[in-house]
């Protein structure tokens, strides 16, 4: 029987849920990698390794690697750095596996790799050396690379995604990055939208496909379907174009959830104070609001970038944590919900997969 | 040679590797490298960069705080503190 592995990172360590695929009884094991917050905790298929993008105030960033689903870690932050000349790299935020390497999203905002399964890193100059970056400004989580997108099949293919920056696409390993941020609103922005300047919050590729993106912004939620050199607003009637996580349908590319939040002035809050996930099933054009077993009242959850999940089982569940601690998990695509974990530090991050029992 | 006296949240990075050691050095820095060559990977954990301790970590020789630069005469005690305004 499969097992269905939550990784979830939080402000102190991170923490494994496990279930099997009825995905109703859950086990807790934790806190890894103590002392350290962690942004993003993930799993490689290709070899059952766990990683997670680490910071801790006394021994600095990181990048935690377990190769027997927790029972033992190592870490290394050696070349995971920017240069004695240069600004010191302050923390990670995002650790994705993609075609037998690792890549790493830091602060300010950068693109590291490694091809020895994080023992060293080399800095991938071209993203960071863009001619747009004296134009790159932080924002309010400050000036961070948290989105990695590897092409599926195409090796030197990718897209990353930065706060108040933008996407940018590589198609030649990280050589040279192309803006793509057309038809996203900076509402922030007197005049027109800029090349650079968008604040994206999340996207990811749709599923079997290579060219559908949706991504999660600060001024509302988009689709592309010519691999971000356009975007389309399919905000529609969300109740708030603000928010933070998305997940993508493992097989269904008309599928996607989001879960909206106030504006930032308003806290960054689920809306009403009801807990809300928004499911579209036919590709942003419409959403419907999913909140059966969510808190309906007195609910003022914030839930980070990093932090949905979606498994790959035959009715994906949905997973989502929150800043007060609480994990949240649905078995029937967000249909209904469960909380199986209440009392965990604040959550940064919810990743989930599927492994052979 | 001085004893060095890690903080457990620091040798619990490097499992096996004792919170007491004696190494050569005859500075703060020296010591810390011979530190490096008996835990690979700890001069990360350490520095902020070549040569800047990390911001919330403090160095102290026989009770008095110290630099990379600060002499470590024989028989000494190095401390490598965490300071309590990091965690």
């Amino acid at each position: 029987m499969p097992r269905v592995l939550l990784m979830v990172g939080t402000k102190k360590g991170a923490f494994l849920l496990e279930s099997d695929e009825t995905r109703r009884d859950w086990s807790i094991r934790g806190p890894f990698c103590e002392g350290f917050e962690i942004r993003d905790v993930t799993y490689d298929p290709s070899d059952g390794a766990i990683y997670a993008a680490a910071t801790s105030s006394w021994f600095g960033h990181a990048v935690f690697r377990s190769p027997d689903l927790g029972e033992t870690w190592t870490h290394s932050s050696e070349g995971l750095a920017y240069g004695d000349d240069r600004p010191k790299l302050t923390r990670v935020w995002n650790v994705t596996p993609a075609h037998g390497a690792v890549f790493a999203g830091v602060e300010p905002a950068g693109l590291f790799r490694s091809d020895d399964a994080g023992a060293t890193w080399h800095h991938i100059e071209g993203l960071t050396n863009h001619p747009s970056r004296e134009g790159w400004f932080p924002g309010n989580g400050g000036l961070i690379l948290h989105t990695v997108v590897p092409h599926p099949t195409d090796p030197d293919r990718m897209w990353v995604g930065a706060s108040s920056v933008g996407v940018f696409e590589t198609t030649d390993g990280g050589v040279n990055w192309t803006p793509r941020n057309k038809g996203v609103r900076q509402d922030y922005n007197p005049g027109e939208p800029l090349e650079v300047g968008s604040c994206v919050h999340k996207f990811a590729l749709a599923a079997g496909s290579n060219q559908t993106l949706y991504q999660q912004n600060h001024c509302g939620v988009y689709r592309s379907d010519d691999g971000g050199a356009h975007w389309t607003e399919i905000t529609g009637s969300l109740p708030s174009e603000f928010g933070f996580v998305l997940g993508v349908h493992p097989r269904d590319p008309q599928t996607a959830w989001v879960l909206p939040l106030t504006a930032p002035e308003k806290g960054r809050f689920t809306p009403d104070a009801k807990a809300a996930v928004w499911r579209t099933r036919n590709g942003g054009g419409s959403w419907e609001r999913l909140s059966d077993g969510l808190p309906q009242q007195n609910a003022w959850l914030s839930v980070l970038r990093e932090a949905m999940g979606v498994d790959t089982l035959e009715r994906p569940g949905v997973y989502f944590g929150a800043q007060s601690g609480q994990v949240f998990a649905s078995a029937d695509e967000g249909e209904s919900w469960r909380e199986i974990a209440s009392y965990l530090p604040a959550i940064a991050s919810v990743d989930v997969a599927v492994i052979a029992g | 040679m001085a004893q060095v006296r890690l903080p457990t949240a620091l040798v619990t990075l490097f499992p096996g590797t004792p919170r007491r050691l004696v190494l050569p050095g005859e500075t703060v820095a020296g010591v810390l490298a011979s530190l490096e060559e008996q835990v690979p990977g700890i001069h990360d954990r350490l520095f902020a960069s070549r040569l800047e301790i990390r911001e919330h970590i403090r160095i102290f020789v026989d009770g008095e705080a110290a630099g990379l630069a600060t002499p470590v005469p024989p028989r000494s005690t190095v401390d490598v503190v965490l300071a309590v305004s990091g965690g």
